[in-house]
């Protein structure tokens, strides 16, 4: 394995989609990924947060290379991803792989979790079927799945046990980089813990990156090293995990923190309330794209879009992040 | 006197010879105007008990109580279009998903008048007014064209807006409201909590919480019901509660938080999982997954008696010096 730092670089990433608005009308375009640029380096956790609506699972998309980004560029290991031959994407897909938000969906309920683990490297690896058998049982013991579960189908386990699955299955093709999609919010809180202390485990033993998806603020600082909040497809906060959590400068990313429940009476905070929801990306407002919703809103709010700025020791897209 | 009293609650389902067991002899009461708070894991039976309250567990499922009284009046033994009435009226109730709970084929306003037709009678002009005014009591923005709408065309946070305002159409004393954010964003979470709680206050009715979140019960309710595997754990008042719960399941789940394992490499976590129809265990149903159980938790099962505060089912319920310790390390670490 080469041992660049930065393994992901994505600059300017973009991905619109044309939306059919009726017949005979001219479609419509979704921005649902509009200028995103990050770096990840090996071995570290970088958590993308938002709601639902935000581009979370489009940027998933684009970095595991289902999907062709509209404009920017993706670097994977110093490999352009963004504009590769089909050739080359082929090459590059096993350095990336995914764990899914619900586990009673993402495992096929007809094959058996051998046959499951198994077909990445019958699409990726050359290996006989003896081999192919003992890296799927070696990858079993690591994320804590006894032996005689080889042979069993995806519904004859709970829920954590599935998600466990699914994680031996992503890293089956030794990938340099998972990305996990709300991998633990189908999750009971006791099996929650078990699955993230398993995912912080992996890492340490097999030094692979996670680009962490998840609305849960209270997971992402338990597990991420950077974090990036996204609003509509942009980033508006972006920084290492301690000071985005310690001074968030972004109106939504204090929203967010203070909507996150918390059982500790010391740590609730006064709650500063994000009015209305998420406006409709097919037609988002003018301007600095939470300012319906933002308390702090100028004038220069509804006009001009924030750019994503140095302000103090982290990234933030709002006008007034000096001021409030 | 209390406004919901249950006692030995138990429902089951499948083969009368081997049950599986769902909830089990639980006991509880909600008193006018209280937010009641139920917490448990999947498989806890918080679910099923609400079903069980509002009669909606049909055959082959099996409700049996020895009291279900709801305003001093028995809904077991009142006749069945009596309790009917009641149901929606006087207890309503909020689901999980409000994308599955609205027909798809009705409008909003097809929605609210059924129910208040239904209920209240009216002129159609009449009820199409006191729908509109309840979209308003939900603080639905733009409420008249609303009206008209299908559930496709409302967002997560809409939608259970207007569930809400289904479920208070009748002015109920008591709302269950079963998982009621679980689907929706947090910031679509916080205000749809908000608007529970201050309908709550308006009306004085009492509400009854169920959620998997520790989170959201922590900064709702007054009163806490932990339940696991169908049976109630430990009843508590908050803070109390979260600041030294004396179940070790309660500990546990707290434990387990991301939130209070701040500054740790790894979250504490609880071994094992929620036992299932048919591995129930003899004793106590926490001793396989319980770091405090001794040979008396594996062959007889505790009942729920009063503690220091509240009430607890455990042979042995944590002491305050070790839950102070836990607390104390806990504070340290927000530090």
């Amino acid at each position: 394995m080469t041992n660049t730092p930065q393994l992901l670089q994505v600059e300017a990433l973009a991905k619109h989609y044309p939306v059919s608005t009726g017949f005979l009308k001219p479609k419509a375009l979704v921005r649902a990924l509009d200028g995103v640029s990050f770096h990840l380096d090996a071995g570290k956790t970088l958590a993308v947060v938002g709601e639902s609506g935000c581009g979370k699972t489009t940027l998933a998309r684009q970095i595991t290379m289902i999907e062709t980004p509209t404009a920017g560029l993706m670097r994977l290991d110093g490999t352009d991803i963004a504009r590769a031959s089909p050739e080359t994407l082929k090459l590059m897909r096993p350095q990336v792989q995914m764990v899914f938000q619900n586990p009673y969906a993402s495992l096929n309920p007809r094959k058996r979790v051998g046959t499951i683990l198994e077909e990445s490297l019958i699409i990726h690896t050359r290996l006989s079927p003896a081999e192919r058998s003992e890296k799927a049982r070696a990858m079993m013991a690591r994320v804590g799945l006894r032996p005689e579960h080889y042979a069993r189908y995806p519904h004859m386990f709970s829920g954590g046990q599935r998600q466990r699955i699914a994680i031996a299955r992503a890293l089956m093709t030794n990938p340099k980089l998972v990305v996990a999609d709300e991998p633990v919010s189908a999750l009971d809180v006791s099996i929650q813990a078990q699955v993230l202390n398993l995912l912080m485990d992996l890492q340490q033993e097999t030094g692979v990156a996670f680009v962490f998806v998840s609305h849960n603020l209270a997971v992402v600082e338990h597990i991420a090293d950077e974090v990036m909040v996204m609003y509509l497809g942009r980033v508006v906060e972006q920084g290492p995990k301690r000071m985005i959590f310690e001074s968030p400068r972004h109106p939504y990313t204090r929203a967010l923190l203070s909507a996150t429940p918390r059982v500790d009476v010391i740590q609730r905070k006064v709650r500063f309330m994000a009015k209305g929801e998420l406006p409709s990306p097919l037609d988002p407002p003018p301007g600095c794209a939470f300012h319906r919703r933002c308390p702090h809103c100028i004038d220069v709010c509804k006009i001009a879009a924030p750019e994503l700025r140095q302000v103090g020791d982290h990234l933030t897209a709002c006008h007034r992040a000096e001021e409030i | 006197m209390a406004l919901l009293e249950i006692k030995n609650l138990s429902v089951h389902f499948g083969a009368p010879e081997s049950p599986m067991i769902a909830v089990d002899g639980l006991d509880l009461t909600v008193e006018p105007g209280e937010v009641l708070g139920i917490v448990g894991e999947s498989g806890s039976g918080k679910s099923v008990t609400s079903l069980a309250l509002m009669g909606l567990i049909d055959a082959p499922g099996r409700v049996s109580a020895d009291v279900l009284k709801f305003d001093g009046r028995d809904l077991l033994r009142m006749p069945i279009r009596e309790r009917r009435a009641m149901l929606g009226r006087d207890i309503a109730m909020i689901f999980q998903d409000p994308g599955t709970t609205l027909n798809p084929c009705f409008t909003v306003e097809d929605h609210l008048v059924e129910t208040l037709a239904v209920h209240e009678g009216g002129s159609r002009r009449a009820l199409r007014a006191r729908a509109l005014e309840l979209l308003q009591q939900v603080e639905i923005p733009d409420p008249l064209r609303r009206l008209g709408a299908y559930p496709h065309q409302l967002s997560g946070g809409m939608s259970q807006r207007v569930m809400i305002a289904l479920a208070i159409a009748c002015n109920p004393r008591l709302l269950i409201a079963d998982e009621p954010t679980t689907a929706l964003d947090v910031t679509v979470q916080a205000q749809v909590l908000d608007l529970l709680l201050r309908l709550h206050r308006d009306r004085g009715m009492g509400l009854m919480l169920i959620t998997h979140d520790l989170g959201v019960i922590a900064e709702t309710a007054q009163r806490v019901v932990v339940m696991y595997a169908g049976q109630v754990m430990e009843i508590g008042t908050v803070p109390e509660i979260f600041i030294s719960p004396q179940h070790p399941y309660t500990a546990a789940l707290m434990s387990a938080l991301p939130e209070n394992n701040v500054g740790r490499e790894r979250l504490q976590t609880i071994a094992g999982v929620v036992p299932g129809a048919y591995d129930r265990p003899r004793g106590c149903l926490l001793a396989p997954r319980c770091k405090y159980a001794q040979s008396r938790c594996q062959t007889e099962r505790p009942s729920l008696d009063h503690a220091a505060h509240g009430e607890v089912r455990c042979f042995f319920p944590l002491e305050a010096n070790v839950t102070q310790d836990r607390a104390a390390t806990a504070s340290e670490s927000n530090v």
